[in-house]
């Protein structure tokens, strides 16, 4: 049997970690509740630009000919890999190393392969191993905003117009919901179908809008747009995942925290009860003892 | 009057009426009044200025794009500094 003074020290100390993911599970609640606002406020700028851009599109008759949409055979292939800085956050980035790891192990092993970090963890993963590494943005979670994200879509979206990758691969955590993160892997470039959706051809050709300066020079203006409003949704939907994540997986610590008290207390109070016993025992073995004499 | 929305990524600069809106066109800075055409345009770096019934206001715009739809003018912004 533990001795009390033992199982007394265990229960502050597990009771004090206990304040503590506690504490922790209501700072990412209020970090989510942020990053989802963030999102909120994308929403109608990207809806808008998605909404110009199917009618644009529509009126030039579906054809869309940019140098995003270039399919190259593909030899030089980048990573993007969204983790957070931070850990604490149950499986949140080891999901994400995973998928990329599958990605670099099966489907990209014989092309050439290079990896943009976001996120201090998928840089400390990555730097271990022998991949190239553009290492410059992976302080991006820092403070999500637009501008500092721009920086990064234009640079991934310059390097590819210049060749130097032919396919540029996304890999996040999808917001599902509060608890629920789903990693996926996504095409950024070349630019595929979406981000020019449904553009139904017969349905909007009744749109007759003056394009300044020209078709192709909207065009040219909007679809480098679309396609850093898609980066920047990705990388706040990883940032708001991220406190999802922790959220839930510091409401389960405390809960297990909390059996463990439960557990710990019973042990206490038996603990306590044995040695009343033992003392009771003790003093009518002495009264029994003295009235013998 | 017109209704005029400023989005930018990050948030929402400005919804209301205006009586006018002047926006720095790719080809020369450019004028929307009441009942103008449907137009699209691609926005070079400058002054968008607006005329409400408080007075002249003016953001400065790092490129952008709007969209003047049956007097709803909608500008769409990377970035509005001011």
């Amino acid at each position: 049997m533990p001795n009390l003074k033992e199982v007394k020290q265990r229960i502050t100390s597990v009771t004090s970690t206990q304040q503590i993911t506690k504490a922790m599970k209501m700072v990412a609640a209020a970090k989510l509740r942020k990053a989802q606002d963030k999102i909120l406020k994308m929403r109608p700028y990207s809806q808008k630009l998605t909404a110009i851009l199917d009618d644009v599109v529509a009126s030039m008759g579906g054809e869309l000919d940019i140098v995003y949409g270039e399919q190259r055979p593909v030899q030089n292939v980048l990573v993007v890999a969204m983790t957070s800085d931070k850990g604490l956050c149950g499986a949140f980035n080891a999901n994400v190393i995973k998928a990329s790891n599958y990605l670099l192990e099966n489907k990209y092993k014989d092309v050439n392969i290079t990896v943009l970090p976001l996120g201090k963890k998928a840089l400390d993963n990555f730097r271990k191993r022998n991949f190239k590494l553009i290492p410059e943005f992976s302080e991006i979670f820092m403070d999500v905003n637009y501008d500092s994200v721009r920086v990064i879509s234009e640079y991934v979206m310059d390097a590819f117009v210049a060749k130097k990758f032919d396919k540029v691969v996304l890999v996040y955590n999808h917001f599902k919901n509060v608890a629920t993160q789903e990693v996926v892997a996504e095409q950024f470039l070349p630019m595929g179908g979406d981000v020019v959706a449904n553009s139904k051809v017969e349905e909007k050709a009744e749109s007759d809008y003056i394009l300044e300066p020209s078709k192709e020079y909207v065009i040219e203006e909007l679809v480098p747009k679309a396609l850093k409003t898609q980066f920047y949704k990705a990388v706040l939907e990883s940032n708001a995942s991220e406190h999802g994540a922790r959220m839930t997986s510091m409401d389960k610590a405390t809960e297990n925290a909390n059996d463990l008290l439960k557990e710990l207390k019973l042990q206490y109070n038996r603990t306590r009860q044995a040695a009343i016993t033992n003392e009771i025992l003790e003093i009518v073995a002495g009264a029994n003892a003295l009235e013998g004499t | 009057m017109i209704q005029l929305t400023i989005i930018t990524p990050d948030q929402k600069v400005f919804e209301g009426e205006v009586e006018e809106a002047t926006f720095p066109g790719a080809n020369g800075s450019f004028q929307v009044l009441k009942n103008h055409a449907a137009l699209v345009s691609a926005l070079a770096k400058g002054t968008v200025s607006y005329t409400t019934k408080e007075g002249k206001k003016a953001h400065v715009i790092d490129g952008g794009v709007v969209e003047v739809n049956d007097n709803n003018v909608v500008l769409l912004a990377e970035k509005v500094i001011g």
